[in-house]
């Protein structure tokens, strides 16, 4: 009998070793028990995950695709398939390298499924940018992707950056990419077809990165690891040329099944494949191309090198695939066949080194974990407004939160991505969405990610909920209609009851959010144990949403566009300043009540700025977020820079607390600007949905004049305002 | 006439460029690999941007020794027209087949945004749809782009009116605020002393149609198939 200290250290339970003698009925050989290590840790098995994931809706408005290791939508004759993906403790660990491979990991499930990447988002999250260490992750997971993304030449065409004490120790990357390709070109993750040759194509195999998944992204951070080692080096040129020899193979019509080797690398694979076509694998490893010497077999099946794939190709078929691969100076090797025994076999030189039921090793165990609600949510729900101080320059507070580092510009970032090659990006990084069109029709995708993270501290359930209504209404100020999900969902130890806890709620707000949007949740990640010493990171389940614009010339964005435009206001004001970056800011607070989502309300708005803006009428449309009012009027003014227009909003009359109305985080707002011949027949819309409506003032010269009934509270000129916006980021990294 | 974007490991611009000559510009064009060793009756060569062989070592210090190099040099010799846009400009740098050398940007990032150039010289066979000093919006995409020529040689581009297009402001001041990279001049592209090949950092393709927000660079493949298909002469 094994010792337990071996398999312990490996991440495998007693009761999980027990389960392995049974189904083999025997000891298992090193390589084996390395395979089920890998295949049963957290990051491959979500083995506390699953039974909550099974809650998300799975269909939606648009018929949806669910393959093995993405999925997507379709739209006509076209396929829409996308994911999002975590690499966050690698990051934390070795910033541009961790990033670098989180891009191309998730480039590779999109091409893959036979799709072509057509834009990357990436939704970063770090610590307060007043230590250091933050300032050099920034830097290196910005420069990894930059690195990464712009040699593959798939334009990264928006994120978000996030700053909150919760990520020092623990940063979050998560990359989202998009691909599209005609249906009948989609492949999947399977192996079938006894006889049918096993191909391994793109780099060699070397040691790195083993154990990756199994130790850094099933286990929280303790103080003073050396876990450098385990992170990968990505290299974008061999995977810019497994792209373009990939989709070539695909169209010739020879493949059979395709699986990028990511987590679990050859492992993975092998078993994956072959249980997701309900078939086993004959597979020799000295076949494997290698870059290092003396590999024992458990390191072969164990290594996370980067830029390969397994390949299932039709018998006799095998030399055209090789040649073609070939042509781009890529490895291409037969390393073995489909069987039709179920099982998985791995040999060295002939001599069998693993042996294991396909089915049962991807079966990793499924947990029903406990949960409690956590203590502090008593204690932080209570906020005591009058205890808060009024500001007396309204003015200040603007433009301090216009510089807070969550709000101000993020061009410093975007600006080093690549964000319009394959020049399809019709509306650039910068407005609530990002709109790529697509080539051949006169359709346009839109694509957004969000997530509150503090309000999904403070409220779970609808912070959850609110991430993805905020997604949206980034959608639809884009003049897309919302289509669907796919979400990275980043918790902390799942083995914490109250850590759990928080998971099952958000899992419960996307679920009944999204079933409200008909919005599928077609793809998606989990990635746990994200804690520091110190503490968890916030709740994080972050939400990339795709929408669909049918006429491409009726795409929108938020910035103003001429003077003496009429400035309406969807939805209302409420005295909500729980949760806001208002308060954490300027009050140093972060605590209160979440905002309130009405998901009727909320569609109300969201119909009525989707008709306005398929119909022509709108000249901008910007959704009230972060900041509040305030905030995103100021971001309507000066989003660009070369044609900045002012506002005045002088027929606001709410009778609340100015810092409330300037700030506040109501949610289910939409600012839009139109000509005046417009509004009328953007009433009648609002009208129709039962949305609220109301004029607010009208764009004008360099300034932005906010009046609450006839008391002035803000008069910004526009300079003043954009030098806090766009320069503060900048500064505060490389300063 | 018949246009060609050739292909090395590592392109990512060359898609766009064919995107654009066939379905914008609506004239015959083909990829040619990099491991070609003939052009086929070719008119303009376009080498595409990108990270050809990875950028690895140094920008285009690779690209220049495959095959397909010494087709093109022979098709230069012969007058044929050539664009080299972004990495492409890089390789035809580093294949000697344009004066000067490329340096990482000052700021030392990756710079993808509009730019403005001024159009300096309007009698090349890439620029005659252009005025003189008529000021462009074409976006840069690119790490290395700060162009570094000598006294001499800067004297000797001048001289020749080799210096095509300068990075400016929307108004067309050019000086050192409006300068992305740090390239010696402002320079953001130029000719060989024939004036037959042109080498541009800013990517025309990624302005060539309304969609995309500026036209500007559309005029740049629109020139030279007028200079082609009505034998003018620059």
């Amino acid at each position: 009998m094994l010792r337990p200290d071996i398999y312990h250290s490996l991440g495998l339970s007693d009761k999980e070793y027990l389960q392995v003698l049974k189904i083999l009925k025997r000891e298992p050989t090193n390589t084996e028990l390395a395979m089920f290590s890998v295949e049963w840790s957290e990051h491959c098995g979500y083995l506390c995950s699953r039974k909550w994931l099974k809650i998300l809706p799975k269909t939606g408005k648009y018929k949806t695709l669910i393959g093995e290791d993405s999925g997507g939508i379709i739209i006509g004759d076209l396929a829409i398939v996308f994911k999002m993906e975590s690499h966050n403790h690698p990051s934390q660990i070795e910033p541009k390298q961790g990033a670098a491979t989180g891009v191309g990991g998730i480039i590779r499930d999109i091409f893959t499924a036979g799709a072509r990447p057509i834009a990357c988002l990436d939704s970063l999250r770090f610590g307060p940018l007043s230590q250091a260490y933050n300032k050099y992750l920034i830097r290196g997971v910005v420069d990894g992707i930059q690195f990464y993304g712009n040699c593959v030449g798939v334009p990264t065409v928006g994120g978000e950056i996030y700053f909150d004490q919760s990520y020092n120790g623990n940063c979050l990357v998560n990359a989202m990419c998009i691909g599209v390709t005609k249906k009948d070109k989609l492949m999947r993750a399977r192996a079938f077809g006894a006889g049918n040759a096993i191909m391994y194509v793109g780099s060699s195999t070397g040691r790195d990165g083993i154990g990756g998944c199994s130790i850094l992204a099933s286990h929280e951070f303790k103080e003073g690891e050396e876990k450098r080692p385990t992170v990968q080096v990505g290299d974008p040129f061999t995977e810019k040329c497994l792209i373009e020899a990939t989709l070539e193979a695909i169209a010739t019509g020879y493949l059979v099944g395709i699986k990028d080797m990511g987590a679990a690398g050859l492992t993975c694979c092998t078993s994956e494949m072959a249980s997701a076509g309900n078939s086993g694998m004959d597979v020799e490893l000295q076949a494997v191309p290698r870059r290092e010497k003396k590999m024992e077999p458990w390191e072969v099946m164990m290594s996370e090198s980067q830029e390969r794939m397994l390949v299932c190709v039709k018998k006799g078929k095998e030399e055209q695939i090789k040649k073609l691969f070939l042509k781009w100076d890529l490895n291409a090797s037969v390393i073995g066949k489909v069987t039709s025994d179920g099982l998985v076999t791995i040999r060295d030189n002939g001599k069998i080194v693993a042996r294991i039921n396909a089915r049962a090793l991807t079966k990793a165990p499924v947990y029903a974990m406990p949960y409690r609600k956590p203590g502090y949510l008593r204690k932080l729900d209570k906020l005591e407004l009058n205890r808060i101080p009024a500001p007396k320059d309204y003015n200040k507070v603007l433009l301090k939160l216009m510089a807070a580092p969550s709000i101000a510009n993020k061009a410093w970032a975007y600006e080093q991505y690549d964000h319009m090659v394959q020049t399809n990006t019709v509306v650039l990084p910068g407005s609530d969405a990002a709109v790529l069109r697509l080539k051949g029709t006169n359709k346009a995708i839109a694509a957004t990610t969000d997530c509150n993270s503090r309000y999904c501290f403070l409220n779970p359930y609808r912070g959850a909920q609110i991430a993805i209504a905020e997604a949206a209404r980034n959608l639809v100020c884009s003049g897309a209609r919302p289509a669907a999900v796919t979400d990275c969902l980043n918790f902390g130890n799942p083995e914490k009851p109250e850590s759990f806890w928080q998971f099952k709620n958000c899992l419960e707000g996307i679920a009944d959010a999204c079933k409200s949007f008909k919005v599928a949740v077609v793809s998606g990640n989990v990635s746990f144990y994200n804690e520091s010493p110190k503490s968890a990171i916030n709740p994080t389940p972050a939400i990339g949403m795709i929408g669909i614009i049918n006429d491409i010339d009726k795409a929108c964005s938020q910035n103003f566009k001429q003077e003496g435009d009429t400035i309406i206001l969807l939805g209302c004001c409420r005295q909500e300043l729980g949760a806001s970056e208002y308060l954490k800011e300027i009050h140093n607070l972060n605590m209160g009540a979440v905002p309130r989502l009405d998901l009727e309300l909320e569609q109300a708005v969201q119909r009525t700025c989707l008709e306005a803006a398929e119909k022509g009428l709108v000249h901008s449309a910007h959704d009230c977020s972060e900041g509040g009012l305030a905030v995103a009027l100021a971001e309507c003014c000066i989003s660009d820079k070369e044609k900045m227009i002012g506002a005045n909003i002088n027929k606001l009359s709410y009778g609340m607390r100015p810092d409330a109305l300037l700030f506040g985080e109501s949610q289910s707002r939409i600012i839009l600007s139109c000509s005046a011949g417009s509004v009328e027949k953007i009433r009648k819309i609002a009208l129709k949905f039962k949305a609220p409506f109301c004029i607010i003032g009208k764009t004008a010269g360099r300034v932005l004049r906010i009046l609450n009934d006839t008391k002035e509270l803000i008069y910004l000129p526009l300079e003043y305002l954009n030098e806090e916006w766009s320069g503060s980021l900048k500064k505060k990294i490389e300063g | 006439m018949k246009f060609a974007v050739v292909v090395f490991p590592g392109s990512n611009c060359d898609q766009d460029c064919f995107y654009i000559i066939k379905d914008v510009l609506k004239r015959p064009v083909k990829y040619i690999w990099h491991k070609d060793t003939a052009l086929d009756g070719v008119d303009c060569v376009v080498l595409p941007g990108g990270f050809s062989y990875g950028d690895y070592l140094r920008t285009g210090a690779i690209a220049r020794f495959s095959p397909v190099m010494n087709a093109i040099t022979g098709f230069a010799k012969k007058g044929g027209s050539i664009i080299g846009i972004c990495n492409g400009f890089q390789i035809l740098l580093e294949a000697g087949l344009l004066p000067g050398v490329m340096l990482r940007n000052r700021g030392l990032h990756f710079i993808c945004k509009p730019v403005y150039i001024k159009a300096d010289n309007n009698q090349t066979r890439f620029t005659n749809l252009y005025n003189i000093g008529q000021v462009l919006k074409i976006p840069i995409a690119h790490n290395e782009g700060n162009y570094y020529i000598d006294a001499k040689g800067l004297k000797e581009l001048k001289d020749n009116h080799q210096v095509v297009f300068r990075y400016c402001s929307a108004a067309g001041d050019v000086n050192d605020r409006y300068n992305p990279n740090g390239a010696v001049d402002n320079i953001a592209g130029i000719t060989n002393k024939k004036g037959n090949i042109l080498g541009m950092m800013p990517h025309p393709e990624r302005s060539s149609e309304i969609k995309l927000g500026s036209t500007d660079g559309y005029f740049i493949f629109k020139s030279i198939i007028d200079w082609l298909e009505n034998k003018k002469t620059c």
